[in-house]
């Protein structure tokens, strides 16, 4: 029952997010300061985890091919479709609901906690059109953190095989060149895209409908980010069944 | 002027504001006072429309809130100013842009423009040079400033304070309440006080509404206050033990 109710507020929630408008040069100015909250502040992490992610994936590629017949490009094949399909894809997009995810949770929270949100409503904003708007537009951007992180995990894979004495540069190169299907990319930003909202929408709604006090914020911004997860790996599995199996 | 109807308003079981008829008036200080819990934040916010009652009916000037359309309701807002209890300022934001933040939703004026009016109004309410600090830099009783400021700057007809005195020193208390029957004269503002706060009432208390329960038991003037035997208001008005050694004096007097 409780959950039919917070689904129902979810979508009526989104319905209030695109009516009413800010006015248009506020707007802008929340679009900028989100896309630097939420994307920007993103990128060390996303590279970080990527680059290392990229090389492990190599190694660990490498290390399992005791097998002679299987060819030595296979760990520059296995380094681009993880990559590609996985790991940039969901990975990240579960890091971020962890870091901008969160965020976005304790931010809406605490306006909520200490009347900020009913202060909006009174001086006449539309306050989830105002908190939460800018936040899906920022996130339109959410698809470059993804294509860093594809390029990064490719290039640590590279540097891990190549200097770690796994491979050899040619043979990465083409196995990263091997076999590929662009159909791939345009699953993997579908559902890039898919992330990208729920990862704007959710933590939003964590903290918007909060109740109580400060202490309610931390846990607020726990379960946003446990949901967020849970909905990311659910509609993860869904688009990997519709779209890639035959 | 505002006149509220018989308004009540339920949280799932809670009744929580009973059947509550009264008029605040135009260009006076009007108070909500009573015991902590008694409904009088709750009472404040459904004037506002942060609430919705469950019954009953709120008059802005005879014109029902409920059958306001959007535009008409766009421009009540415009014509409202609100100071919270706790002040509500924007955190992310400084105090200039804070207080600027309403007129910037409103006008279409250059920046500079809106600055001379922000201005006008923090020097108003006493406050100059903090312009550019950030509302967790500054102390409580200014931090009420600010929210006062931000609630005028729009010259608003309407104007509800939720406890502006709260936590502050008593000479910093009288110096807000002064400030905000002040700008009610000055500006013919409908003001609405909420406050459990015996200074205030003495202070500023032209029209004073006693909600006991979420039902009004009194309403009168400070003048009349003291002369009530309405034994829910004796009670709140004698609770603090000045009064009492004050009243006992009289007593003793006579
Ligand atoms: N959003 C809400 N949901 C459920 N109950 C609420 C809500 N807001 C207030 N109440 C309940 O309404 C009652 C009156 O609360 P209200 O905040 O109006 O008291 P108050 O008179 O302003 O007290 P104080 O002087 O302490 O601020 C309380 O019992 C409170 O629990
Ligand atoms: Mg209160």
């Amino acid at each position: 029952m409780k959950y039919l109710r917070d689904i129902g507020s979810y979508f009526l929630m989104l319905k209030k997010v695109f009516s009413s408008p800010t006015k248009r040069s506020v707007m802008r100015e929340l679009i900028f300061k989100e896309i630097d909250d939420l994307i920007i502040r993103s990128l060390g992490i996303v590279a970080f985890i990527s680059f290392f992610i990229g090389g492990v994936i190599a190694i660990q590629t490498a290390l399992n091919l005791d097998n002679p017949l299987i060819p030595k490009t296979l760990i520059g094949f296995a380094t681009r479709q993880s990559m590609i399909l996985e790991f940039a894809p969901t990975f990240m997009s579960i890091i971020l609901a962890g870091r901008a995810g969160s965020f976005i949770t304790s931010t809406i929270g605490s306006m909520r906690v200490t009347e900020q949100i009913d202060a909006l409503e009174v001086i006449g904003v539309n306050s989830l059109n105002y908190l939460v708007f800018p936040k899906i537009i920022a996130m339109l951007f959410f698809p470059f953190i993804i294509v860093i992180s594809m390029f990064l995990g490719m290039l640590g894979g590279y540097l891990a095989g190549v200097y770690g004495g796994f491979s050899t540069s040619a043979d990465f190169i083409a196995g990263l060149q091997n076999t590929f299907y662009p159909f791939h990319l345009v699953y993997a930003f579908f559902k890039t895209f898919l992330f990208a909202f729920l990862l704007a929408t959710v933590p939003s709604w964590h903290g918007f409908y909060m109740k109580g006090g400060s202490l309610e914020v931390g846990k607020a911004s726990t379960k946003a980010f446990v949901w967020t997860s849970i909905l990311i790996i659910l509609t993860n599995y869904i688009v990997t069944q519709l779209l890639l199996s035959q | 002027m505002i006149k509220v109807e018989n308004i009540t308003k339920h949280f799932g079981e809670d009744e929580i504001l009973k059947g509550i008829s009264t008029t605040f008036e135009r260009g006076k200080t009007n108070l909500i006072i009573g015991r902590s819990g008694s409904g009088k934040t709750v009472m404040l916010k459904c004037l506002v429309g942060l609430f919705l009652p469950n019954s009953g009916e709120i008059f802005f000037e005879d014109k029902a809130l409920g059958e306001m359309n959007n535009e008409e309701q766009r421009i009540l807002r415009e014509e409202t100013g609100m100071l919270f209890q706790g002040g509500a300022l924007f955190d992310s934001m400084n105090i200039e842009d804070n207080v600027m933040f309403p007129l910037r939703m409103f006008s279409d004026k250059s920046r500079p423009e809106l600055l001379a009016r922000v201005n006008e109004v923090l020097k108003r309410v006493d406050l100059e040079n903090v312009n550019k600090k950030f509302p967790s830099e500054i102390s409580g009783g200014m931090k009420k400033r600010v929210s006062i400021a931000r609630a005028i700057v729009n010259k608003p007809k309407y104007l509800f304070c939720d406890e502006p005195n709260s936590g502050l020193d008593p000479k910093t208390a009288t110096l807000i309440d002064n400030l905000i029957q002040d700008i009610t004269k000055e500006n013919n503002i409908t003001t609405v006080v909420v406050t459990h706060d015996m200074n205030s009432v003495m202070e500023i208390g032209e029209k004073i509404v006693f909600l006991k329960n979420g039902k009004l038991v009194w309403q009168g003037t400070k003048q009349e206050i003291f002369k009530t035997n309405n034994e829910d208001v004796t009670d709140f008005v004698y609770s603090s033990d000045l009064f009492k050694k004050i009243r006992n004096i009289q007593i003793e007097e006579n």
